[in-house]
């Protein structure tokens, strides 16, 4: 199929890209990556009146560290931060899960900024930025905003973005004395969407979990935090019996959708192959 | 309404210069503007792989780009990539292993085997299954172009032509 027609613009500022997105309102679509608005244009899924295609703009695609913590700007592609020494030492988890997104040329288009506005409940950095309590950085005319990642995930496809507003950034805090995290995920292909992903994050003293921080994708319309799970596990060794109890505490704390790949049930029991894996990793690690 | 942009590239090294609507993607503008004919159009939502072009040296799908998009870049494709000879043993290997079915899938599989190889010329058997698993087969030859590629990468370790 092909894309219905649309207006194109490129704007070179972001003053050129408000005026755009005022004078187009919900009838414009922004343009990252594209790896996503691309495919829904191509099926019609969109039929927008313009694309907005941001990819020029400039001061977005640097990844720094700040006294903030990590810096990763929305342009940035995937393939830059999957092979950023400053993504693997300082936030870990998010260099892990990289290669779990889409193919290798994939990777090469679809950026950080547009895969957290797209807000695919399967997609692998929303579950990391809420695991290690990020902010995503959104401008609008005459002003930013920052927006905890926990708060900015609101349903399948919705953003707590409002109209106008741009993600800029990400910002993920230095990491912490004795954190740890890990990133699984389990898909039919590697590269298709995750049937079940998960994030930990977690405080480990000696060899016991304090503080951990679920964060399951495909099992719900947001990144998922598993709360019944992290009780279970919280202030004990990841031992056999602990991760079991914790593998039950998923029943309440999930609640998958089933589809034509998976039903909601194996879903459940592949939340709990990962979260034992996971654990598994993480403590390895 | 017109709403036809104006773009300059270069494809395979040579500048070209077309207006296009902005809904074309790179992958059409290809085939039926100049005729290369080699990136396949097949999925059109970037699960097959086929309409694999490299854009500034590095491989992404030309059906998930606009060629509005492609404005000021480098393309190759693959009748580019390949007349240059930097295939060559790939594209032996594929013949020898018998790699090649209905070659629909071919192009892409050759561009993406190039990437794996450039990266890690010793990619054994998992990283080359995970690297072309962008790419489908229908023909269902997997096998056979896994062990292509190992064999070129082999072949490029030694040193041999």
């Amino acid at each position: 199929m092909k894309p219905a027609p649309f207006a194109y613009h490129r704007p070179a500022s972001m003053t050129e890209a408000f005026d755009l997105m005022e004078r187009y309102g919900p009838g414009g679509r922004l343009l990252a990556g594209g790896q996503s608005l691309v495919p829904a244009l191509n099926m019609r899924l969109a039929t927008p009146a313009a694309v907005i295609d941001i990819n020029r703009l400039p001061g977005l695609d640097g990844i720094r560290v700040t006294p903030e913590g990590l810096v990763i700007g929305a342009l940035c592609r995937h393939a830059a931060v999957e092979r950023s020494p400053l993504v693997a030492r300082h936030a870990p988890l998010v260099a892990q899960a990289m290669p779990h997104i889409g193919h290798l040329a994939i990777r090469a288009r679809g950026t950080v900024g547009g895969s957290i506005a797209l807000a695919d409940p399967a997609a692998e950095l929303p579950a990391c930025l809420v695991a290690l309590d990020a902010t995503v950085r959104a401008a609008r005319r005459g002003g930013t905003r920052d927006i905890a990642a926990a708060a900015f995930f609101l349903g399948i496809y919705t953003t707590a973005l409002g109209p106008g507003e741009i993600v800029t950034e990400v910002v993920i805090p230095r990491p912490r004395e004795g954190w740890r995290s890990h990133f699984g995920e389990l898909a039919r292909r590697a590269g298709d969407y995750a049937l079940v992903g998960l994030a930990i994050n977690s405080r480990v003293e000696g060899d016991v979990l304090l503080e951990p921080r679920l964060v399951f994708t495909g099992v719900g319309p947001t990144p998922a935090r598993a709360a019944g799970a992290e009780g279970a596990l919280a202030g004990r060794r990841p031992d056999p019996p602990a991760i079991a109890g914790a593998g039950r505490a998923l029943d309440a704390d999930l609640d998958p959708p089933a589809d034509v790949h998976a039903s909601a049930a194996l879903r459940r029991q592949l939340a709990r192959v990962l979260l034992a894996r996971g654990l598994r990793g993480l403590m390895e690690s | 309404m017109d709403v036809s942009v104006e773009l300059a590239l270069t494809v395979n090294g040579v500048p070209v210069r077309r207006r296009v609507e902005p809904r074309q993607s790179l992958a059409d503008f290809l085939r039926y503007e100049l005729e290369l004919t080699g990136s396949h159009v097949g999925c059109e939502h970037g699960a097959c792989g086929a309409c694999t072009v490299r854009v500034d040296g590095t491989p992404v799908r030309g059906c998930l780009m606009l060629a509005v998009q492609a404005d000021g870049s480098r393309v190759e494709t693959i009748e580019g990539i390949a007349a240059s000879g930097e295939l060559a043993d790939l594209q032996r290997a594929f013949a020898e292993e018998n790699a090649l079915q209905c070659g629909f899938c071919t192009p892409g599989m050759l561009l993406t085997a190039q990437e794996i190889l450039r990266r890690n010329p010793r990619a054994g058997d998992v990283e080359i299954r995970e690297g072309l698993s962008g790419n489908y087969c229908r023909c269902t030859g997997y096998h056979a172009i896994v062990q292509a590629v190992l064999r070129a990468g082999g072949v490029r370790e030694k040193g041999q032509p």
